[in-house]
């Protein structure tokens, strides 16, 4: 289990060195999830199964589908087929497969030696982390759920002027002048 | 069997740290500038971690938590800007986006 560590830290530096001298942004955003994943690994090594599986879920997961969608959305136009074709070639991808590959041999070894191998000696259950988070840190928790629900709002904001752009005026000139006068525009919106 | 060390972890976030803080220094486009900054909450993440498994307490992952939902409404916000200034640049270069700049 701590060689496991060593390996998965290895892997994470790569990974993160690859992450920053991309040049293509979704190969970074492969690299950048393998290196989400061996940090979960490490999560894992360090005893702390839960915040392992809300690091896959959440930033593996969640996060980084965001940047997927935000790409996809900014690469419209005739060379997204031909970024397709680059996209599928075996070399762009070989890196983060081969990366992820020492991941899942970690784990199948991992597995394979039970449980008592598989869990650190320090091991803090998710039961342990509930409790505290809903009774200790539970102000940091309701401050959390407004600072989530104030990025709701704001995202929902800066996104509504992009579409009202699209379906009203074309020039980024006219688009600017009813930027300063929200609340009339609004209103014709709706 | 041996535990990690917590030097060790926290030597792993730090590297992690820096990498992050190099790639926001040297890369201009505003997509990897955002993954930096990700890079860079998931190494302090890290060290939240590793020291409270050092301890055996549940504080460091209550923070690593917190992080990152943090890190979810950053990121919200900040690829909503990045959708703006696209849509108003034509560019992904964060030097020109500097209509603030008196």
């Amino acid at each position: 289990m701590v060689t496991a560590f060593y390996i998965a830290s290895a892997v994470a530096i790569a990974a993160t060195i690859m992450v920053i001298t991309r040049t293509q942004a979704v190969h970074a955003l492969l690299y950048l999830i393998v290196s989400l994943l061996s940090v979960a690994v490490i999560f894992f090594c360090l005893g702390a199964p839960f915040v392992a599986v809300l690091e896959i879920i959440i930033y593996a997961g969640a996060i980084m589908v965001l940047f997927v969608f935000v790409m996809m959305l900014l690469n419209l136009g005739p060379e997204s087929a031909q970024q397709e074709r680059q996209w599928l070639n075996p070399r762009m991808y070989i890196g983060p497969a081969v990366l992820s590959l020492v991941l899942l041999i970690e784990l199948v070894y991992m597995i394979n030696q039970g449980l008592a191998t598989v869990y650190s000696p320090t091991v803090v259950a998710p039961r342990e982390v509930g409790i505290s988070l809903f009774t200790t840190y539970v102000l940091g928790v309701e401050l959390a759920g407004m600072l989530l629900l104030a990025g709701l709002v704001g995202a929902f904001h800066l996104g509504r002027r992009r579409e009202r752009r699209e379906h009203g005026t074309d020039t980024t000139t006219q688009a600017a002048d009813t930027e300063s006068s929200p609340n009339v525009t609004v209103g014709e919106d709706s | 069997m041996a535990a990690i060390p917590l030097e060790h972890g926290l030597l792993l976030a730090g590297i992690l740290f820096s990498l992050g803080v190099i790639g926001l220094l040297v890369r201009r486009n505003v997509i990897f500038i955002l993954m930096s900054l990700e890079i860079m909450l998931n190494a302090a993440g890290l060290a939240f971690v590793a020291a409270g498994a050092r301890w055996g307490q549940a504080d460091g992952q209550v923070m690593f938590v917190f992080i990152l939902a943090m890190a979810a409404a950053e990121v919200a916000i900040g690829l909503a800007l990045v959708l703006q200034i696209y849509k108003r640049l034509q560019t992904l270069d964060i030097d020109l986006a500097s209509l603030l700049k008196g």
